[in-house]
Parts: structure tokens; C-alpha cells; sequence
């Protein structure tokens, strides 16, 4: 099984215009995973049924039970997170400010303080307009551990692909080099970046392929509005040279990308412009790459 | 006072609004003093435009339990408590995972034997820059460190002491998403900006970033960046939802060039600067009724 992702460091470069794109040209041959939890917006394209739901809990918070607390104020004493507030002598936690590290509970003469599963957000499982499975999440506003939110939609959609016989997943990734991006990665087997002839886009693209480099995972390019600064192109195709990363596609500057995603659809079926053709040859060439010998 | 420039999506436009608002707001002098902080520790991109000259460049670190193998009893009790499968035990040997560790003490300061004393690690750097009209302020967390929350808490305590006076503004260009690094940023400002962009993409993930600040308790406006692409869908949203639009962007290739150069937008596009102009008084407004 091929496990791909797609990630870019910088937002707004057209990540998850084109992860929608390839998930509909891939078909029913493939499981689509949507590990942008912070901001997932590939359901707007791929249109999933919302089949199965599933909440889902990771990490622990802390719970003061007023009956019992004797207001000692150990549990303050002991917190590095500014987690436990005092009012009027009244000890209470900040749900928002606890880090679950169980601390307090430990420390509490009482056993006042219980640990209480923490909601992080929903999961999906659905069928999107293609036919093909994707899974996809929601995480709870202001929510903690999204990292273990992104690694249970990778899970599924393996599991999924399992179910169902199938050789790949694709996965829209989330932005940054944190967490989200650490779980998106483990266990991948090809990386598409995506990234624009920008200070920030170049800037961006290499801290997010040094991180790569530590996974020692395969990674193609897609330099995306390359007509913008071809200086830039230029400096990104050599250095995709001197990482060994194959330059997949050169797609335009074209604002069809944003008209396709208005209408709701992805620019691989934006048949009147150019853009789709750009697209299916992006992906065609992705193919070839991905199960290329090494 | 601390504006946090924030978008539930990425890229779109919350480096361009930050230090095009931040020399603007310095060149004219609208405020006594101006600092602009990146706080996308993760990928912090302002610098890129700021031509300055550093000033001060900090290590920071984070407190990890180190392992004392000769005062280790091996009561378990570390492993134990630890909420995040960052202390390990087998047999005879704990071993820590510094990359799961939150830096809670619980396992240090609870062993009897002080076998796990905490020691600094290395998670990123912060630097302060003169960049001659205002002072701009970046934290980078090092590749590999995948937590952004202590590097972005410890900048903002940084910022905290060295602004003391309640005369001066701090634009805070924000992490994208609306997960704890961004949250890290929101509830330590006195009020967000919302950048979004008026496509499906921009307003489901505004909506995201709306309800993560109703959620925690913060005010915010929006500004819509590359305004005349996509549909008016936002302006009904933010209509409905009685939230204010402070500004709207427009939507220009020769924009998109410009930032490609990494220079500033606002002296060569006039319909940009009549609406920057906006948010500097919308700021300028602000600051006043709170004083």
C-alpha cells in the first residue's frame, strides 16, 4: 500500500485545491484522508455523505470536585501551566490552560481532583461524489491534541484501504512543522509539496522538506503560480535539484483555480480551462514518481 | 496593547496585512511605539520583509527530566504519573522521550530520589530586530521540536516586559488554524483580526476561527484579503453574525507580483493603501475606548 501526502509549509499555496483534484482523478482506487484539521475544507469539493460518525477523545484535563477540596492549595502550588485559578478561596481549573498533566490530581491530599477525557473533535467516514471512501475530522474549536486527531483519520483510512483491497491513500496534510505535520507524515510513503515562487512559499518549503528529510521519505514538487517570479522558479527547481526532489508540474498563475473551488467543484473537472489539463498531467506525473523503483 | 493578526486557513494574507499595517502604522506615526512579533514560530515568514538590523538573539529552551541512572531506585513512580508516554521504564531503565515531554515536573519533582532533575533543551530562537520605524520581534522553533506552544508563551512573556507601556501597539502576526498554538496567541491579546479570503475555502474556516473566539472569549473584526475574487458569500456571513469588516483588500495580480519581490504593497498599489488606512484608524478607534 502507498501512503501519499500532500503538504506545504505555507497556506494558500493550492494544497487542498489539488488533493481534491487527484482524489477525483484517482477514482475509486483510492481512500481519501483529510489530516488538515485545523481547516478542513476538502469536503467542500469532494462533497462526503457523512456515513459514520465517531467522537473522539484524547488526553486528559483536570476537575476540581468543591465537595471534597479542602482548598489546601496544593494543586496551585504544583502547576506549570497557570491551569488552577483561585476566586473568593474557591480553587477551580481552566479547562482552556490545563495540559493534562495530572499533576494536581496526583498531588491532591483529597483525591479531589478526577482526570476526565478530553472531547478533541468528530471523526467521518464517508463516501464522497466519486464513489471512493474518505475519512475526515472536525476538530473541536480551541480544542488540544490535534496531532492525535490527525493520526486517527490515518489510521482509519488505512484501515479503510485494507477493508476494501486497495493500494493507495491520499492524504491533504496540515500547514507548519509542528505536531499536525509530524503525525501526517509518520508512515508516509511519498510526499507531494506544493509550494509558489515567493520569499515565504521558498522559505516555507524548505523547512518543511527538512522535516521530510528526517522521515527519509521520497518527495515530488509542484511549484504552483510559477509565472509569478520565474527568478524564484528558477531558485526553486535548483533546489529541488540539489535535494533530489522530481519537479512534477508548473502549473500557471490562473484565478480558474479560485473559480472552480466558488463553483464547488475541483479544478480537475474545470474542463473549459487549462487548468484541468495542468492537473491531470500534475498527477499523471505524481504517478509515475510515486511507485517509480527507488 | 496586543492586536493578534489570525485566520482559521492559511495564506491568506496574515504576513501581508502584519507588516504592511506595521510600517504604515510606524511611517505615520499613529501610535507612540510599534512592535511587530511573529509568532508563527513554526513558520515564521514577516522577517522576510523587514530589512533591520538584529539587535539581540536569544537561545530558548524548554525543561526536560534528564535520567540519573545512580540514584534511581527504579520505583515505577515516574513512568506512572506521567500523562504523556514521555517517561519510559524497562527493567532497569528509564528512558525519556523529549519530544512527547509537556515540562510538567510531575515525574522530577515527585521522585523520592531526585533521580530526574530538569535540564534545558534547545527548542528554537527568538530575535529582536530594529527595523528603524518599529521594532519586530521573531521566535523560530527549531526543525523537529513539534511543540510550538511553550516557544510562542515564552515570546509573549518577552514582549510582555519589554512593551511597558500601555502606549504602545503590538501587531502579532499569528499561527494559522484554530488549535493551541493560535489559542496560545489569542487569549494572551486584547483583540483578533481575522484575515480571510471570500471564497468556500476563506468562510468555512473563518466560520472555524469565529466560533474558536466566541469559544474562548475574545473580540474580533475581519479583514477579507483579495476581495472581487471568488463570491459575496462573507459579507453575508459576517452580516448575520453581526461581526464588523474592517477592510477589504483587493484582489490584484500586480499584488500577488509585489509580495513575490518581498516588498511592501501599500506605496505601489493606492486602492491597498486607502484600505490599510482603515484598519489604522479601526486600531487607532480601538485603542482610544479602551483607554
Amino acid at each position: 500500500m502507498k501512503e501519499i501526502v500532500v503538504i506545504s509549509g505555507k497556506g494558500g499555496t493550492g494544497k487542498t485545491s489539488l488533493t481534491a483534484s487527484f482524489a477525483v482523478l484517482g477514482g475509486k482506487n483510492l481512500v481519501v484522508g483529510d489530516c488538515d484539521v485545523d481547516a478542513d475544507d476538502m469536503h467542500l469539493l469532494l462533497k462526503p455523505d457523512y456515513n459514520v460518525k465517531e467522537n473522539f477523545k484524547s488526553g486528559l484535563y483536570a476537575e476540581i470536585i468543591q465537595d471534597k477540596c479542602t482548598a489546601c492549595g496544593k494543586c496551585f502550588e504544583v502547576c506549570r501551566f497557570n491551569a488552577v485559578t483561585i476566586e473568593n478561596g474557591v480553587y477551580r481549573i481552566d479547562e482552556l490552560n490545563c495540559e493534562g498533566c495530572g499533576y494536581c490530581a496526583e498531588v491532591c491530599p483529597e483525591k479531589a481532583i478526577p482526570m476526565i477525557p478530553a472531547a478533541v473533535g468528530s471523526v467521518f467516514k464517508s463516501n464522497i461524489k466519486t464513489g471512493a471512501t474518505m475519512i475526515h475530522a472536525r476538530l473541536k474549536p480551541g480544542a488540544d491534541n490535534s496531532g492525535k486527531l490527525v493520526a486517527k483519520v490515518k489510521q482509519d483510512a488505512k484501515a479503510a484501504a485494507v477493508e476494501m483491497g486497495l493500494e493507495m491513500i491520499l492524504i491533504d496534510g496540515s500547514p507548519g512543522i509542528g505536531c499536525p505535520v509530524v503525525s501526517s507524515l509518520t508512515g508516509a510513503d511519498y510526499v507531494i509539496l506544493v509550494t509558489e515562487p515567493t520569499p515565504s512559499g521558498i522559505h516555507d518549503l524548505k523547512r518543511v522538506y527538512e522535516l521530510v528529510k528526517k522521515f527519509k521519505i521520497r518527495a515530488g514538487l509542484i511549484i504552483n503560480k510559477n509565472d509569478l517570479n520565474s527568478a524564484l522558479t528558477e531558485e526553486l527547481k535548483k533546489y529541488a535539484e540539489s535535494e533530489n526532489i522530481n519537479v512534477l508540474s508548473l502549473l500557471p498563475y490562473n484565478e480558474d483555480f479560485t473559480k472552480a473551488i466558488t463553483a464547488g467543484i475541483t479544478a480537475a473537472e474545470f474542463t473549459e480551462s487549462e487548468i484541468s489539463g495542468f492537473v491531470k498531467d500534475a498527477w499523471v506525473k505524481a504517478k509515475i514518481d510515486i511507485y517509480k523503483e527507488k | 496593547m496586543k492586536i493578534a493578526v489570525a485566520s482559521g486557513k492559511g495564506g491568506t494574507g496574515k504576513t501581508t496585512l502584519s507588516i504592511n499595517l506595521s510600517s504604515y502604522l510606524a511611517e505615520n506615526k499613529i501610535f507612540k511605539s510599534l512592535i511587530l512579533a511573529d509568532l508563527d514560530v513554526e513558520e515564521p515568514n514577516s522577517g522576510l520583509f523587514i530589512n533591520g538590523k538584529t539587535v539581540e538573539t536569544v537561545e530558548k529552551y524548554k525543561f526536560i527530566p534528564e535520567w540519573n541512572k545512580e540514584k534511581c531506585t527504579n520505583c515505577g513512580l515516574c513512568e506512572r504519573v506521567c500523562n504523556f508516554n514521555s517517561v519510559l521504564q524497562f527493567g532497569k531503565t528509564i528512558m525519556i522521550l523529549p519530544e512527547l515531554c509537556h515540562s510538567c515536573y510531575a515525574c522530577s519533582e515527585l521522585c523520592p530520589v531526585d533521580a530526574l532533575p530538569m535540564k534545558p533543551q534547545r527548542m528554537g530562537e527568538m530575535k529582536l530586530v530594529d527595523a528603524s520605524t518599529y521594532t519586530f520581534i521573531e521566535s523560530r522553533l527549531d526543525i523537529g521540536q513539534e511543540q510550538a506552544v511553550p516557544l510562542i508563551a515564552q515570546t509573549i512573556e518577552y514582549i510582555d516586559e519589554y512593551s511597558q507601556s500601555s502606549d504602545d501597539m503590538v501587531i502579532i502576526d499569528s499561527p494559522p488554524g484554530t488549535s493551541c498554538p493560535v489559542i496560545e496567541v489569542a487569549k494572551n491579546s486584547d483583540f483578533i483580526i481575522l484575515v480571510t479570503e471570500p471564497t468556500p475555502f476563506g468562510l468555512h474556516d473563518l466560520n472555524l476561527a469565529v466560533e474558536t473566539m466566541r469559544e474562548i472569549g475574545k473580540e474580533f473584526a475581519v479583514v477579507i484579503n483579495r476581495w472581487g475574487i471568488g463570491n459575496e458569500d462573507v459579507i453575508k456571513y459576517c452580516e448575520d453574525n453581526k461581526i464588523k469588516i474592517i477592510a477589504k483588500l483587493p484582489n490584484m495580480r500586480k499584488i500577488a507580483e509585489i509580495y513575490s519581490e518581498g516588498r511592501l504593497i501599500y506605496n505601489d498599489v493606492p486602492g491597498f493603501k486607502a484600505e490599510l488606512s482603515k484598519v489604522a484608524d479601526f486600531l487607532v478607534e480601538l485603542k482610544r475606548s479602551s483607554n
